[in-house]
């Protein structure tokens, strides 16, 4: 994995909300800082038999092809650990520019806040986990 | 001379001689302007011009014509003759005047005035030539303020339309909690597609849309690029976690999108735009039934 340029990774705190873990991204990250916390999250998944990840990005103002491609991994990975995941908070313009750009998250469920993504989470998570 | 085909409200300075020379032609032209204007109008109800208006009304413009018409002959300054162009165009373009039938009357006065110095002058050959040497610059200077003016006006009043008919196409509204709908009407440009994404992705964000029913039953055809980009609208639309439905496409606009390949997986169509809303409904976990209806299961 690659270094950080220069001192931690930035932190993205990992909440734990009943079930579900919500991870809220505080300000853009590296390509490292990305890595690390997919490397968090699938890890925590097991650890607090969550059965849905709620990943904030409202703080995001662009997400690349390298973020995007490492969101769909996670979120691969996180469902073959037996869990949900929702990205939640995506601005328009971002939305915009990544519909441009071909980058549409396919397979991933999005929704508008972590109020939806909870709303979400509470309405496919309970019957069998069927993508 | 090298401001005579600038469009500046000033004509090219005159020498002393065509001062003089003006100024004579000016004094005739206002002697004689009961008969030169009546002649004038004459010519133009003969042409058939400004048939939208009454004769009356054409003999009042005229007179005014007229009168700025002299007062720039005399002064060389175009400003009153171009302000005035500019009103009348604004009051005759609703009533629609052509701009062929303004330049044709323009032309026609010049033709009446020129006609009216042959039968002064045509004694003298010489004074004759010097006096349409000085008069004829000025005329056609006039002429072309006056289109350019009425021309102007019109795009103006085109301008003016297109911004208000912008301003007014792409409302978003709510029907349902969580249900917004977007009826298009009209040709969708990419000036105004991209403003109608910004608007529904906005829309989405205030009103926590989940779902959105795009109607385009009013758009007859649109272009490779704009299907393009409400392809990638969906796709947006879908990353704020809202559904769109596209509903009411056209014959043209689905061979359009076959042509240019959407994956038909990312798009939920339906054929019309109630369809489209109960389809919504439907997502949302909504039922509706008349009241009283037998339709309570």
């Amino acid at each position: 994995m690659e270094e950080p340029k220069q001192g931690a990774y930035m932190e993205v705190p990992i909440l734990k909300q009943g079930a579900y873990l919500i991870a809220t991204v505080q300000s853009a990250l590296t390509d490292g800082d990305l890595l690390k916390l997919r490397d968090t999250l699938v890890v925590s998944v097991s650890k607090h038999r969550a059965r849905g990840v709620i990943l904030d990005l409202t703080a995001l103002d662009v997400l690349d092809s390298f973020s995007t491609r490492t969101l769909r991994d996670l979120a691969h990975m996180i469902r073959l650990r037996g869990a949900e995941m929702v990205i939640v908070g995506i601005q328009p313009e971002v939305a915009f520019a990544m519909a441009q750009f071909g980058l549409t998250l396919e397979g991933i469920s999005t929704t508008l806040d972590l109020e939806e993504g909870l709303a979400y989470l509470d309405g496919s998570t309970k019957p069998n986990r069927i993508a | 001379m090298p401001n005579t085909r600038d469009q500046t409200a000033i004509l090219s300075p005159p020498s002393v001689a065509t001062v003089a020379l003006l100024t004579e032609l000016v004094s005739h032209l206002r002697n004689n302007r009961t008969h030169l204007r009546e002649e004038w109008v004459r010519l133009i109800t003969e042409a058939e011009l400004l048939t939208a208006m009454s004769r009356d009304e054409i003999f009042a413009e005229a007179t005014s014509v007229y009168d700025s018409y002299v007062e720039g002959l005399e002064t060389g300054t175009l400003e009153a003759l171009q302000s005035y162009a500019r009103n009348l165009s604004e009051r005759i373009i609703p009533r629609g005047v052509e701009t062929h039938e303004v330049v044709g009357i323009v032309l026609l006065l010049r033709d009446v005035l020129a006609r009216s110095l042959f039968a002064k002058y045509r004694s003298d050959f010489t004074i004759l030539n010097r006096m349409l040497d000085a008069y004829e610059p000025a005329a056609n200077r006039i002429a072309i303020t006056v289109a350019v003016g009425f021309v102007q006006e019109r795009e103006r009043v085109i301008r003016e339309q297109q911004e208000a008919i912008r301003e007014l196409s792409t409302p978003v509204l709510q029907v349902r909690e969580r249900l917004l709908i977007l009826p298009i009407i009209g040709v969708i440009d990419p000036h105004r597609a991209r403003q109608l994404t910004e608007q529904l992705l906005r829309g989405i964000r205030t009103n926590r849309a989940r779902v959105v029913v795009i109607d385009i039953t009013g758009v007859a055809a649109i272009d490779a690029s704009v299907a393009n980009h409400l392809v990638l609208t969906v796709e947006a639309a879908r990353l704020l976690g809202a559904t769109v439905i596209v509903t009411g496409l056209s014959p043209e606009i689905a061979q359009t999108l076959v042509k240019i390949g959407v994956d038909l997986g990312k798009m939920t169509t339906v054929g019309d735009l109630q369809g489209g809303i109960e389809e919504a409904e439907r997502l949302l976990g909504y039922k509706v039934f008349p009241i009283g209806g037998t339709q309570g299961s």
